[in-house]
Parts: structure tokens; C-alpha cells; sequence
């Protein structure tokens, strides 16, 4: 009779429970679509030709100058040499005899795709570790409540206002002293340190937005906290991690200065640091390649953003607006 | 609760159990297991790294030998270094006129770009691309362009008869001072517009609707509704700005490495160069820790200059 009761009252709060993650989603849905048809309200007072002097010309003058050098990165990777330094035979702006030799150059005569390789390892590794300990951290400072959570939060954003470049001679000599100087542990255990804070702020904020009610149906149902941390807020906070994960990889792709540091022989060099370092030789710049270089590198980047523009959109201005 | 003091009676075993299901329950005890991976990394690799450097900054370490305590000596000799405050003055620079172009311009990108256009979703995506690719990528690619015989602007501009000699964009201090200036807007003007768009989108419209009916004019709309509301937002984007352009690094390793004759070395170059190729660890930690003061200076500049508006919106904190 009791356990009957039990079950009874087991079912209706997962029912509850349900519930109120359907209706906190069509909450959701329903402040963007009305966010969405909110836009242009007041459109109609522009004319046209008044819009294409005030907007359109001046937005176009600002894709032009925000595209141009990737625009110029890309057709000097297909320049031949002759073509590339001269203006007077051939239209400097387009590629007449496009080529691969560049590009082959990079991957077959140099160790690019070692660099690649390198920076791939380094920036999955440290965002997955970041993102473990983020989650957990702002699970406990959102949820947990416990004595200092304020306090913990508030020295979590300050140690995002750390920059790195007033760390890295003291890390450098940790690095050493650890004895995982010049190897790949070198970046993934020093990148946490700024990425850390930055996804947990962002979690803190993803997490917040949760309905606690949910937390409360599971404690009643006799889930431990643990669960409730991998069962329910994590499913629901997919798109916070998507968020998280992807600004993360991208803030470790980037990373210059830790690299070059750290990092002392060519088999361990991120792309960065291996274009600026083993590219130029000399006075003499191959100017080919270098661009084929910054192109390759900043590819998997901008790919990856690509397919999550609004994830990481959402993550760069909900950072600020916390 | 009930089933807790039950368990607790039934001996060592059940005595455990009731142990860890009661520091199951307690907040504190949980609280202090979930932050402790990220505790252990911050506090081992960032905090004591923060101190180790302002250690460092008063010992005369060098790579390869430890260095002994010598006070303030470095920062004795950095005070009569001229090379020193030329890169605190151009640091300054940089830093002022790069906020203020990037602030200026995000601004009015944010602005067109929260009119009606279309494929609205697709030029916000593009126009955030310069934020997101490498820097020191982008900045090769600058390199090229500033490049001092074959630079397309230049070449351009020839073309079109208004120079007629190349520009020496990185050789000359005063240009090579604009030029990575230049590049840091380029690559700053994205963050700041998109983050002020997102600020503009919450702006109810309503409030334009009752200022066109009270005849307001596009300037007093945008001067007594679009920036008070906007300020919030404005003074945390600037914070951020002014932080990273102070502590920049990348740009001016890869465009100029502190040349022509130091007049683009910031402080962040220079601290890298005294230290890393130079050796002298103690010097360079020094330089570093120098920054610190200045960095914090300007953060509550921009912080609390700009948030003084927040209260008077009816805002919390």
C-alpha cells in the first residue's frame, strides 16, 4: 500500500517534472519568436533611397574592409610566384594561373600538418578538461548554494581579468620546474587557466536559467546530486556546453603567446606559433606559403563556427551581459 | 530523513552509509567537492603564478640559474630605462586611441546593422569573422598587406594618383604606430559591434514609437534613448576592450616586434623580449608586474566611469 503510494507519487512529480521542462521550452521558444517580429518595428519610416545612403553604403564600406585581407589571404595562397610580385602584367586583385604549389609546399615540405595535428590535440584536450571542471564549478556555485558560492563567483570573473601575458614567465618556470616543458601537457594544462573561468561564467549564467523546480522534483524522488547534475541539467544545458565547447577550442586554437613560450622544438608547435616561427626564414618571406599557412590554420576555425554561429554568438554576449 | 536515523542505528555499516548520505546532504561538504578541479587549477596555475611573479620581479633570476632576492632593484632600473616608458607612453597609446576607434566604429556597425536587412542572420555571422580567425594569422596576413614593396594599398593608391611613392607602413615609428593600431581596430571592431548589438536588440521598441510621436528626432532618439539604455552593456564591452588591447601581445610580435627604433614595443613585448629571448627573468617578470597597477587603473576607468548610469535605469546589480 505504501510502496503503491510511493510509486503514485514518484510518477506524478516526473509528470511534473515533464511538464514543467515543456512549458519552460515553449517559454523559451516564445520570447525569441516574439523577440524575432519585434525587429524592424519602426522600418517603414525609411524611404528607400534615404536607407541606401545612411545603411547599405556604409555597411557595405565596412564588409569590404572586414573582408579584404582574407579575401587578399586567399587568392595570394593560389598566386604563383611570378604572378605575386608582379603588379604591372597581371591585376593584382584576381588570380589568372591559380595554383596549388603553395599549398603543396606546406603540407609536403614543412611540418604543417604536424602543427595542425598539434594544435587540434592540444585544443580538444583543454576543452574538454575545462569544461569538466566549469561544469561542475558552476553547477556548485548556481545550485549548490553553499557557504563563500558568491565569493567563488566573484573570483571566478576575476580570474578571467588575468591576462596572460603578465603570467607567462612565472608559468614558464612552473612549466619547467614540472618538467613538462616543450611537450603537448605544457598547453593543455596551462590553457584551463583562461578558459576555466570564461566557461564557467557562461555555465553560471545557462544554468540559472534552469527552473529549479526541476532539481526539487529529483531531491524529492531521492536522486542524489550527482545525478541530478548528469541526468537533468546537463541535458538541458546542451546547448550552454555546445556554447562553452565551441568558444573554448576556438580561444585555444588562437592562443599565441603560452606557445611560444612553452614550446621550444618544431614537432611540438602549434600552427600559430609554427607559421610565425618556422615560416619566415630570414629576410627572404615566402609570401606564397605564409598566406597559405594563415589560410589553412584559420579554416577549421571558421568551419567550425560556421555550423555554430548562434552558439557562439549567444556565448560571446552572454558573457558580457552576465 | 526518517530513513537516515534508521540506518545510523543499525552499526558500523550502516553507520557509514548514513555518514555519506548526510555529507550527501550537506551543501557546504558538496559544494567544496564540486569546485575542487577547478580550484586545483586555478589556484596552482594562475593564482600562484601571479605571485610567483611578483616574486620574480624582485630576484635577478635568469634562465638556467636561479635568481637571489634584490629588492626593487629592477624596478630602479626600469625607472631610469627609456626604453621602459616608451613602452608605458606607447602602451597608452595604443591602448586610448584603439578603444576609442574600435568603441566608435563597433558602434555604428552595431547600429546599421540592427536596421531591417536582409540575409541579416548571414552578415552578422560574417562580420564577426575577423574576431574569431587566429590573430597572429590575420596579422600575417596584415604583414602582407603593410608589406613595404608590394603592399596593395599602396600600389592602390598609386593607381589612382593620389601617392606616388610607396608607403613605408611598418618602417617608419609614426606609421608603423597607426598601422597596428589599424590592424587591432580591424580586429576589435566585431566584438564590440556584436556585443552592442545584442544590447541594442533590448531595447523595447516602444520607447521610439512614443519619442517619433513626441517628435523626437533619428539624433535625440538615438542620444536620450539608444545610448542611456545602452550604457550598461557599453561599460562592460569597453572593460573588456581596453584589457585586451593593454595587454596585447600577438599583433605587435608578428607585425613589428617592437620596431622600428621601439616605437611599437608595448609593455607585454617588452616583458617577452627582456625575458625570453634576453634571458633576464627577473627583469621581464618586473615589466610585467608594472602592468599590473596601470592594467587596473583603466579597468576602473571604464568600469565604474560607465556604470554610474546603471542604477538610475532601475537596474539591480
Amino acid at each position: 500500500m505504501a510502496d503503491n503510494q510511493m510509486t503514485d507519487r514518484t510518477e506524478q512529480s516526473r509528470d511534473t517534472g515533464a511538464d514543467v521542462t515543456k512549458g519552460w521550452l515553449a517559454r523559451r521558444r516564445q520570447a525569441r519568436e516574439e523577440e524575432r517580429s519585434a525587429r524592424g518595428g519602426m522600418d517603414y519610416l525609411a524611404s528607400i533611397p534615404r536607407k541606401v545612403v545612411t545603411v547599405y553604403i556604409p555597411l557595405a564600406i565596412f564588409l569590404f574592409i572586414l573582408l579584404f585581407p582574407f579575401y587578399w589571404m586567399t587568392i595570394t595562397t593560389f598566386k604563383s610566384n611570378e604572378e605575386l610580385y608582379n603588379y604591372e602584367d597581371f591585376s593584382p586583385f584576381w588570380v589568372s594561373n591559380p595554383t596549388l604549389a603553395n599549398v603543396y609546399k606546406l603540407f609536403f615540405e614543412t611540418s604543417y600538418p604536424t602543427w595542425l595535428w598539434n594544435t587540434m590535440v592540444v585544443s580538444v584536450a583543454a576543452t574538454f578538461l575545462s569544461l569538466f571542471c566549469a561544469v561542475c564549478a558552476a553547477y556548485a556555485i548556481e545550485r549548490l548554494r553553499f557557504k563563500g558560492a558568491r565569493t567563488a563567483g566573484l573570483t571566478i570573473f576575476l580570474a578571467y581579468l588575468v591576462p596572460p601575458s603578465i603570467l607567462f614567465i612565472p608559468l614558464a618556470t612552473l612549466v619547467y620546474a614540472y618538467g613538462v616543458f616543450d611537450s603537448n601537457w605544457a598547453l593543455i594544462l596551462t590553457y584551463p587557466t583562461f578558459l576555466i573561468p570564461f566557461c564557467t561564467w557562461l555555465l553560471m549564467g545557462y544554468f540559472r536559467s534552469i527552473p529549479y523546480e526541476l532539481e526539487e522534483c529529483a531531491l524529492i524522488d531521492g536522486a542524489t546530486r550527482l545525478q541530478i547534475l548528469i541526468k537533468i541539467m546537463l541535458p538541458l544545458a546542451v546547448p550552454g556546453l555546445i556554447s562553452a565547447g565551441i568558444f573554448a577550442f576556438t580561444l585555444s586554437w588562437n592562443e599565441f603567446i603560452y606557445a611560444l613560450t612553452f614550446i621550444s622544438s618544431s614537432e611540438h608547435k602549434t600552427v600559430p606559433v609554427g607559421v610565425v616561427t618556422e615560416l619566415v626564414e630570414g629576410d627572404v618571406y615566402h609570401w606564397g606559403s605564409l598566406m597559405a599557412g594563415a589560410l589553412m590554420g584559420s579554416l577549421p576555425v571558421a568551419i567550425l563556427y560556421s555550423f555554430f554561429v548562434e552558439h557562439y554568438v549567444s556565448s560571446m554576449t552572454g558573457a558580457v551581459k552576465e | 530523513m526518517a530513513l537516515q536515523t534508521a540506518t545510523q542505528g543499525t552499526g558500523a555499516q550502516g553507520d557509514s552509509v548514513g555518514l555519506a548520505a548526510r555529507l550527501g546532504q550537506n551543501r557546504t561538504f558538496l559544494g567544496v567537492l564540486f569546485m575542487l578541479p577547478a580550484a586545483m587549477v586555478l589556484i596552482l596555475l594562475l593564482a600562484y603564478p601571479l605571485g610567483l611573479g611578483v616574486w620574480l620581479g624582485l630576484t635577478d633570476t635568469r634562465i638556467g640559474r636561479a635568481g637571489i632576492f634584490i629588492g626593487l632593484e629592477n624596478y630602479e632600473f626600469l625607472f631610469d630605462d627609456s626604453v621602459f616608458w616608451l613602452s608605458v607612453f606607447n602602451t597608452f597609446l595604443y591602448t586610448v586611441v584603439a578603444s576609442i576607434v574600435k568603441f566608435g566604429l563597433g558602434l555604428w556597425l552595431a547600429l546599421l546593422l540592427n536596421n531591417h536587412l536582409p540575409f541579416k542572420a548571414f552578415l552578422r555571422a560574417i562580420v564577426l569573422l575577423p574576431w574569431i580567425v587566429p590573430t597572429v594569422l590575420s596579422a600575417i596576413a596584415f604583414w602582407w598587406i603593410y608589406d613595404s614593396q608590394f603592399s596593395i594599398i599602396s600600389w592602390t593608391l598609386i593607381q589612382l594618383g593620389v601617392i606616388d611613392h610607396y608607403i613605408n607602413f611598418l618602417g617608419d615609428p609614426d606609421m608603423a604606430r597607426a598601422s597596428v593600431i589599424a590592424a587591432n581596430v580591424w580586429r576589435g571592431i566585431p566584438f564590440v559591434a556584436i556585443t552592442l548589438l545584442a544590447g541594442l536588440q533590448t531595447i523595447p521598441q516602444s520607447l521610439y514609437e512614443a519619442a517619433v510621436i513626441d517628435g523626437a528626432s533619428p539624433w535625440q532618439r538615438f542620444r536620450f534613448i539608444t545610448f542611456p539604455m545602452l550604457t550598461p552593456i557599453i561599460a562592460v564591452v569597453m572593460t573588456f576592450s581596453v584589457l585586451f588591447t593593454f595587454t596585447d601581445f600577438q599583433l605587435i610580435y608578428v607585425l613589428t616586434r617592437g620596431g622600428p627604433l621601439n616605437a611599437t614595443h608595448l609593455m607585454a613585448t617588452l616583458s617577452f623580449q627582456r625575458a625570453i629571448p634576453g634571458g633576464q627573468l627577473g627583469e621581464g617578470a618586473a615589466i610585467a608586474v608594472a602592468m599590473i597597477p596601470f592594467l587596473l587603473a583603466a579597468i576602473m576607468f571604464s568600469y565604474f566611469g560607465l556604470q554610474r548610469r546603471r542604477w538610475q535605469q532601475g537596474g539591480g546589480d
